[in-house]
């Protein structure tokens, strides 16, 4: 059992990080939340609507966006594409009237692809807009990811581990974007992420998990100071550390 | 001793495995059969140039991997290749008269051993002329390798477009005696080949097209990007308008076999761009896809046969009926495999179509499907008293048909349910994570592409005007995909590229008809290789290759 009598809840608009060591049932729990597992027992809840149970894409139109751990774009589709595609479920064209190209659909089309390129331009990559997304280097596949998990228009957006594989640098720039996500688009933001520095930096709330249970729950300031965690978490990388 | 590990490694082992290669295509009859054509007229036949170049290929690949590529070593190497695959079909001759190789090779003829492989000497002296052409063709592509690339270039297509030329001269006869003087045909081509004239004529065109585009081509694409939008689109209006007038007039000028041929790649056509939404768009692999085709073929037999039913209505009431069968269809057949995915959906795909086809041939159906008899006197379309009888009426049909589903095909490409299509293809999971609903994105998927497969299963029916269950084999289905990869999976003009390749082709070359298969393979295997993207593939990575260059001319 990956995930065990897990009680989270999230405040809107707030950056809720999630923690563990590896194995702890980080990515086991986004996929719960996102639909792509279905839980045993237990409920999740949005906004006091039942998630349990529904497939995915109608977990997305209710308002939840998630990126990958290992970047999953859509290789062979160029940048705006990839955001086209996040956009699908707000679109109405039917097939009727996209084989008719109805004035509606002319409309549609253009509103999304202005907006596409908005977002493309937000997260810095509107002149790779017709770049096929393989050919994209690492840091923009990921705000690329972003921005398509943007484009689904989320109320909360789960990121697994952003910042993987960057240096520090760019590990910096993708807090402060993260944050400005908040802060600019009022989106909740619920982070899994290795780095301590990055967790400890952009968080409000801190859930550290172990052996799928939650093993404490606090401000980061409370987090660094809890014993728990210390021995289960921190401890133990002092410790590989140490070797 | 340098230079003679060299020749061993690329001269000879090279030359190893073009002897094979050579001695194959011989046992498999392929020159013996291709020899009854002739290119150029009592100068060389088909099978003989496939010879030559399956000769001169080995010779040059021997050239090319040679290194280091000092001239001497490159000549050297190209020799011995040359001469090694040579003396691999002597072995082969020799054998032949001491073996009778037709207890297994029933192609091993005594005129292909002693006469065709040696060029017509036959006896001993044949051998050694063999050896003397495997030494001069390997000496002759060594200088040709040290030519410069530009020299290459020109040589080389002028020459290719000379085969082509020959290999498909019914079809520039046709064009030729229907359209112009017959003093033309006459000067180019002889009843059987082009004329020597001809052949140097159609070489020194094709040469001079080619440097003349070399020198002034560049400028040439400036001058049309530099031309103000307004221009741009009124030469493409009246490119589009040309296009059009040659593609209405065509079955009328090119005559009644070239319409035949015509109406099958058509049809062809259809079927492609049916399964390339399935397959192309969606990524969904239907190996059973030739079941839609024959639903459409059936229901329509049904509704206007007077055999069976005896309704006799007319064939554009029988349209309507068809392609919502066929849809129908492809919706039933999608719900069970809605959970498949890559190798299982194409075996149980495969499964469906074959279960249409046993259907329909069955004793127990025969009542209502006509068995293996099959249905008769299906009605030919009319309109207004004009009867789409022939090919050549039939094709416009088939026009009006492709016109249609390229238009639908185009539209949907780029629409949002054309995207959601390609998002399952990339990545299934991540596609239903973007709010992309799996069920309702394939099933519209799977009836798009049968609803295509059943409006050209309407026009098969009417074309041949009686169908038999065998017309809708697996086969069918085969040849479909294979053409969709061959022109580019995903992309309108590549269907109709790769239509136009790997079935108009062996229509025009009879003699192909044994080997299609064969050839279909080697095709296949071969663009995989050197063109994995297919003859002409989508936009999108044409798109960004264009942007690729232009970012690099300015940065």
């Amino acid at each position: 059992m990956a995930v065990d009598g897990l009680d989270i809840e999230i405040e809107e608009k707030t950056i809720h990080s999630v923690i563990g060591p590896n194995g702890a049932g980080k990515t086991t729990f986004f996929n719960c939340i996102t639909g792509f597992y279905k839980p045993e027992a237990g409920e999740i809840l949005l906004e006091n609507h039942s998630l349990v149970g529904l497939m995915p894409d109608r977990i997305v139109r209710l308002g939840i966006a998630r990126t990958y751990q290992n970047i999953r774009l859509f290789p062979d589709l160029t940048a705006i594409e990839n955001v086209l595609v996040g956009m699908h479920a707000h679109l109405k064209s039917s097939y009727l009237g996209i084989i008719l190209n109805t004035p509606f659909v002319k409309k549609e089309e253009q509103d999304a692809e202005d907006e596409a390129n908005r977002l493309l331009k937000f997260v810095n990559l509107e002149a790779k807009a017709n770049m096929l997304s393989k050919h994209l280097p690492y840091g923009d596949q990921r705000r690329l990811e972003i921005a398509r998990a943007l484009a689904t228009r989320p109320k909360l957006l789960c990121l697994d581990e952003p910042t993987a594989g960057m240096n520090s640098g760019e590990t910096q720039a993708m807090c402060d974007f993260i944050q400005s996500l908040r802060d600019d688009l009022g989106i909740t933001i619920m982070l899994i992420e290795h780095q301590m520095r990055v967790v400890m930096g952009i968080s409000e709330i801190i859930t550290v998990l172990d052996y799928g249970k939650k093993l404490a729950e606090g401000t980061p300031d409370e987090i660094k100071r809890n014993p728990k965690v210390i021995e289960a978490y921190l401890g133990q990388g002092s410790a590989a550390q140490a070797h | 001793m340098e230079q003679i590990r060299a020749i061993w490694r690329y001269g000879i082992k090279v030359g190893i495995i073009g002897g094979i290669v050579l001695i194959l295509m011989s046992l498999i009859g392929i020159i013996e059969v291709f020899t009854k054509r002739q290119v150029i007229a009592d100068f060389i036949s088909m099978g003989h140039v496939l010879y030559l170049a399956a000769g001169l290929f080995v010779c040059y690949m021997a050239a090319k991997r040679t290194k280091p590529a000092k001239p001497l070593w490159v000549i050297s190497s190209s020799f011995f290749a040359g001469l090694t695959t040579t003396f691999f079909l002597v072995l082969l001759i020799i054998l032949g008269r001491y073996i009778n190789l037709r207890m297994m090779f029933i192609n091993a003829s005594d005129l292909l051993l002693n006469n065709l492989l040696t060029f017509g000497v036959e006896g001993n002296s044949g051998m050694l002329l063999l050896l003397y052409v495997g030494m001069f063709t390997g000496l002759i592509t060594g200088l040709f390798y040290l030519l410069p690339n530009v020299v290459r270039t020109v040589i080389l297509w002028s020459l290719a477009g000379l085969v082509f030329a020959g290999v498909l001269q019914d079809l520039f006869r046709s064009i030729l005696t229907n359209n112009f003087p017959d003093i033309i045909s006459e000067w180019l081509l002889t009843s059987d080949g082009l004329t020597m004239k001809g052949a140097f004529a159609i070489f020194i065109i094709i040469a001079l097209v080619i440097i003349s585009w070399s020198i002034k081509g560049e400028g040439i694409k400036q001058g049309w990007q530099n031309l103000p939008k307004k221009q741009q689109l009124t030469w493409r209006t009246v490119g589009t308008i040309i296009l059009l007038v040659i593609i209405l007039v065509a079955p009328w000028r090119l005559g009644l076999f070239m319409s035949e041929v015509l109406t099958i790649v058509g049809l062809y056509v259809l079927l492609g761009l049916g399964l390339n939404i399935v397959v192309g768009y969606a990524g969904l692999l239907d190996l059973g896809y030739v079941a839609f085709f024959a639903i459409g073929a059936y229901v329509t037999a049904l509704i206007t046969s007077p055999e069976i039913m005896n309704l006799n209505w007319s064939l554009w009431a029988a349209i309507p009926f068809a392609i919502f069968f066929g849809i129908l269809a492809g919706v039933l057949l999608g719900v069970p495999v809605l959970k498949m995915r890559g190798d299982y959906l194409a075996i149980a795909t495969m499964g469906f179509g074959e279960i249409i086809r046993l259907l329909v041939l069955s004793d127990a159906l025969r009542p209502f499907l006509g068995g293996s008899q099959g249905i008769g006197k299906i009605a030919k379309p009319q309109i207004l008293g004009f009867v789409f009888k022939g090919p050549q009426e039939i094709y416009y049909l088939i026009i009006a048909g492709c016109m249609l589903v390229i238009f639908v095909s185009w539209r949907l490409k780029d629409s949002r349910i054309g995207r959601a299509w390609k998002a399952m293809r990339e990545d299934e999971d991540v596609a239903q994570a973007m709010g992309i609903n799996l069920v309702s994105n394939k099933l519209l998927a799977f009836g798009t592409g049968a609803g295509f497969a059943a409006l050209s299963g309407v026009i098969f029916g009417s074309k041949i005007g009686s169908i038999y269950p065998h017309s809708f084999n697996i086969m069918v289905s085969i040849n479909i995909v294979c053409l969709i990869i061959f022109g580019g999976i995903g992309s309108i003009p590549g269907v109709i590229v790769g239509a136009a390749a790997l079935i108009g082709l062996p229509e025009l070359l009879r003699e192909f008809a044994e080997y299609r298969f064969l050839v279909y393979g080697i095709a296949l295997v071969v663009m995989m290789l050197i063109r994995p993207e297919g003859l002409w593939p989508e936009e999108a990575h044409k798109r960004e290759l264009h942007e690729g260059t232009a970012k690099e001319a300015t940065g």
